[in-house]
Order: structure tokens, then C-alpha cells, then sequence
């Protein structure tokens, strides 16, 4: 498992490349890459600004690649996520699987993204023309993780006597 | 009396003008979400970001805690909106 956060662009190819190198035991290697529109919620978006929360970020990263392992048979997990300013066209962030058959792969890197969306400590704010902006978290994206059976709260508001 | 770091991000940051700050908690308040009350009894920026009504995520020791998580000397507590990675 490797989990990276920087602020550098990556090289899909030489990740894939490196993440299956000398394990003849694979067969099947699903990724999947995030990329800065240019457009959300209607708006033209000129830049991204990616903040995180340094050491708690690595931690849930692997938290969650760890929970993908117990479900699922994999070989080889890699996860970056870029943060600093960003520009439509940008990469921003690689998931990567790696496992025997293609149905661990191809699940497993979904159920990363889905979680990431709602446990990983990332905030996006979006240079628009009026103005920068803190983007709004979706509840698709509570949604989306119940489809794994994970009850989750993000966008929605927790009871603070719970 | 407990001493522990308080650390705030993104628009929370903002709204509150910093990013950290280590305070001696009073011997009453004794979870995260008791913190948030203590915290937003300051008022004005801080009764407002960290109004009940806001959807609002909490980290005890860099892990997303819900509010009963009981606190301990020198942890580190984060306050923080809704996540947008990915």
C-alpha cells in the first residue's frame, strides 16, 4: 500500500508501471484519476486551491485503503491526491488497484474514491469570476458510500449531543 | 484542567481568523462536542461557525470523531467543514 499527498502532478503510466512491476500475480489493475473542470455549479472555475489537514491526511488515507484490503482480495494499492493551486485540466488525484481478478480491482477503487470523498480531509475553494469560494460538500457523496453499506455524515448536520 | 491544541481548516480557519491555538479547558467541558459549546460561547465569529446548526466535522487526535468522544490532557482537537476531496 502506498499513499502519497504532494503537491507535484503525477505520471499515470509510471505509477501503473511501478504499482505491477515484477508481480506476475496480477491480472488485473483498475485506476482512476480526478481531474479540475472548469466549470462547477454553473460557474467558470479559473483556478483550485486544495487544502488538507498534514499528518491526519496520510492517516486517513491509509484507513481507508485498509478498510478496501479487509473487503476485498488485492495485491498492490496506490492513492495520491495533489493539493496547493491546481488548474482546470489538472490532475487531482490517482487511485490505483491492483489484484487478481478484475472484480476485487475494479470495486475496490471505486469504494476508495467514494470513501475518500466523505473521511479524507480535503477542502476544495474555487477561484471563480466573482469571487474565491469554499466548494460546497455533496450529498451524493453520503449516498454514494451507502451503496458499501457505510453509513456516513459529512454534508448533513450531526447532532452535537449525540 | 486539561491543556490541549485546538487546530481549525478551511473556510473554519478563515472565519476565525487562525489556524491553531492551545487552551486550558474547564474542568466542565469534557468531550469534543462540549469544546464546540465552550468554543462558541466566545461569540461573534465563534458562536457562528460553531453554531449547532452547522454542519461542522470534528477530529480527535487527527481521527473524525463524533462530539461524545471524551478528551484526554495535550490531545489535539480540529474543527472543520464538510470534506471536498477527491
Amino acid at each position: 500500500m502506498t499513499v502519497r499527498v504532494q503537491t507535484a502532478d503525477f505520471d499515470l503510466n509510471a505509477e501503473l508501471v511501478e504499482l505491477r512491476k515484477a508481480n506476475p500475480g496480477i491480472g488485473a489493475l483498475v485506476s482512476f484519476v480526478g481531474l479540475v473542470r472548469d466549470i462547477n455549479d454553473g460557474t467558470t472555475v479559473s483556478t483550485m486551491e486544495l487544502e488538507h489537514y498534514p499528518g491526519m491526511t496520510e492517516k486517513a488515507l491509509a484507513d481507508i485503503v485498509a478498510q478496501a484490503q479487509a473487503r476485498w482480495q488485492l495485491i498492490n494499492t496506490l492513492v495520491i491526491h495533489r493539493v496547493g493551486i491546481l488548474q482546470p485540466l489538472d490532475q487531482i488525484v490517482l487511485v490505483a488497484v491492483a489484484s487478481r481478478h478484475r472484480g476485487d480491482a475494479f470495486a475496490a477503487c471505486e469504494f476508495i474514491m467514494d470513501y475518500l470523498k466523505t473521511q479524507a480531509p480535503f477542502w476544495k475553494k474555487e477561484q471563480t469570476p466573482e469571487g474565491a469560494r469554499w466548494v460546497d460538500a455533496r450529498e451524493t457523496d453520503e449516498q454514494a458510500l451507502k451503496k458499501w453499506g457505510v453509513e456516513a455524515v459529512n454534508a448533513v448536520v450531526q447532532d452535537n449531543d449525540a | 484542567m486539561m491543556n490541549i491544541r485546538l487546530r481549525f481548516f478551511a473556510s473554519v480557519r478563515e472565519k476565525l481568523g487562525m489556524s491553531e491555538q492551545t487552551v486550558v479547558l474547564p474542568a466542565e467541558v469534557l468531550t469534543v462536542g462540549d469544546v464546540r459549546t465552550w468554543l462558541a460561547a466566545r461569540g461573534d465569529a465563534w458562536a457562528e461557525v460553531l453554531a449547532p446548526e452547522r454542519a461542522l466535522r470534528m477530529a480527535y487526535n487527527q481521527q473524525m470523531c463524533e462530539p461524545d468522544t471524551r478528551i484526554r490532557e495535550g490531545a489535539e482537537v480540529a474543527f472543520f467543514p464538510p470534506v471536498t476531496g477527491g
